[in-house]
C-alpha cells in the first residue's frame, strides 16, 4: 500500500508547471516544502507566496488573500503532510465560500522534507472525501494527465472553493529553492500586487 | 463588557477589512458587531492559529486583518507567529485572559499566567488594559502600532473586566 505513491503517473514538477501557467494573474500561495520547490522550478515568480515554515498555514494564507483580492483568482498548493496539520482550516474556507479560491493539494503520501516518511493518506486518510465532509462542494482527485487537463478550468477559473487532491509519484527531486527572506518575499509580492505605494 | 463597542469604534477607524475570531463570552459584543458589519468580513476559525495565516494573507492582498481569541489560544499560536515574525507582517490581536482574577477553572491556569511571556517571547509587543475606560485608546494604539508601526501588537483584556464565570456554583 505505502509504495503505491512511487507508480503514481503524475509528476509534481510537471502539475507545477501546467498549473502555473494555465493562468499568468492567478496569486499563488504554496506550503511547506516540495510544493515551494516545484513552483520556483515552474517560473519563480513575485505572485508567487512560498511559505518556508508556517505548517498547517497555507490554506488560511491563501483565504485571508482570496478574501483581500474577491477580484483576482487565488491558487494554494500545498501537499498532504501541510494540508494535514491545517485540516480544520478547509471548514474555514467552507464556511466563507470564497469564490475565487482554489485547493490543489499534491499528495504524494509522503513527508518529503523529512526523509519520505509516509503520511496518513498513504494508508486510511482520503483529503477529497475530508474536504467533502468539512462543507467544500467542489472536490475531487486527480490521478492522470488527462483528469488534470479535464479539471484546470475548474481550478483556474471555476466557482470556489475548488479543492482537489492531486496524486503525484513520490519520486527524489532536486531542490529549486526560492529566497527564503521572508520581508523579501512579502514586499515583492505586495509591489506586483498592489504598486509600488504598498511598500 | 461595553468595552466592546469601542474596540469595534477603533477597529472601523484604522479600516481594517478582516476580523478573524474564535467564539469567546469576552469578545461577545465586538464580535457581533464585526458579524453585522458588511464592511468586516468575519472569519471564524478552528483554532486560533488559523487566525494568523490568515492575518499574514490578507496583507498579502492589501487588506488589515485583526484577530480576536482568549488567552488559552494564544498557545495555538506560536509557531504560526513565525511567519509574522519572519516576514515581518503587521498584526494585530486583541486577547481577552482568564487564569488572572477569580478563575474557577484550574484548567485555564498555565496558559493565562504566561500569556504574555509566551507572545513576547514569540516577538510581540504586548500591552494590558484593565480599566475600562482605557480600552478604547489602547485599542487604536494597538491597531496604530500594527498597521502604521507595522509591529505585531497584541493587547491583553484583563480578566477583572470580564464577568465572573462560576459554572453554575
Amino acid at each position: 500500500m505505502s509504495e503505491r505513491a512511487e507508480s503514481f503517473p503524475l509528476h509534481r514538477r510537471e502539475v507545477a508547471k501546467t498549473l502555473l501557467h494555465a493562468r499568468d494573474d492567478m496569486l499563488i500561495v504554496t506550503g511547506l516544502g516540495s510544493t515551494n520547490w516545484d513552483f520556483t522550478a515552474a517560473g519563480d515568480a513575485p505572485r508567487i507566496f512560498p511559505l518556508w515554515g508556517a505548517m498547517g498555514g497555507a490554506v488560511p494564507t491563501g483565504l485571508g488573500l482570496a478574501l483581500a483580492q474577491p477580484n483576482k483568482r487565488v491558487l494554494v498548493a500545498t501537499g498532504d503532510g501541510e494540508m494535514l496539520m491545517g485540516i480544520g482550516s478547509l471548514a474555514t474556507v467552507a464556511v466563507q465560500v470564497p469564490k475565487n479560491l482554489a485547493i490543489c493539494v499534491f499528495d504524494n503520501e509522503r513527508y518529503g522534507e523529512t526523509g519520505m516518511q509516509t503520511t496518513h493518506t498513504a494508508s486510511v486518510a482520503d483529503l477529497a472525501l475530508t474536504a467533502q465532509g468539512l462543507g467544500i462542494k467542489d472536490t475531487g482527485v486527480i490521478a492522470d494527465e488527462d483528469a488534470l487537463n479535464a479539471d484546470l478550468n475548474a481550478i483556474t477559473a471555476g466557482d470556489g472553493p475548488v479543492f482537489r487532491v492531486i496524486k503525484v509519484r513520490a519520486e527524489p527531486l532536486d531542490f529549486v529553492l526560492p529566497s527564503k527572506d521572508g520581508v523579501h518575499l512579502k514586499n515583492r509580492f505586495r509591489l506586483d500586487l498592489l504598486g509600488s505605494d504598498a511598500v | 463588557m461595553e468595552w466592546g463597542n469601542d474596540i469595534y469604534k477603533a477597529i472601523k477607524e484604522a479600516g481594517v477589512g478582516q476580523v478573524a475570531y474564535v467564539p469567546d463570552a469576552g469578545h461577545k459584543i465586538l464580535i457581533n458587531a464585526c458579524i453585522a458589519d458588511n464592511d468586516i468580513k468575519a472569519v471564524s476559525l478552528t483554532t486560533e492559529e488559523e487566525g494568523i495565516a490568515l492575518s499574514a494573507g490578507a496583507w498579502l492582498g492589501g487588506e488589515k486583518c485583526v484577530m480576536l481569541m482568549q488567552s488559552s489560544g494564544v498557545g495555538n499560536c506560536i509557531n504560526m507567529l513565525s511567519l509574522i515574525e519572519t516576514c515581518r507582517f503587521p498584526f494585530a490581536a486583541f486577547v481577552t485572559m482568564r487564569g488572572q482574577w477569580h478563575e474557577f477553572n484550574p484548567w485555564q491556569m498555565p496558559m493565562g499566567t504566561t500569556t504574555r511571556q509566551a507572545l513576547e517571547t514569540a516577538g510581540c509587543l504586548v500591552d494590558e488594559v484593565e480599566n475600562p475606560e482605557d480600552v478604547g485608546a489602547k485599542a487604536a494604539a494597538t491597531l496604530h502600532k500594527a498597521f502604521v508601526g507595522q509591529q505585531s501588537s497584541v493587547l491583553l483584556l484583563s480578566q477583572r473586566m470580564v464577568p465572573v464565570k462560576t459554572f453554575g456554583k
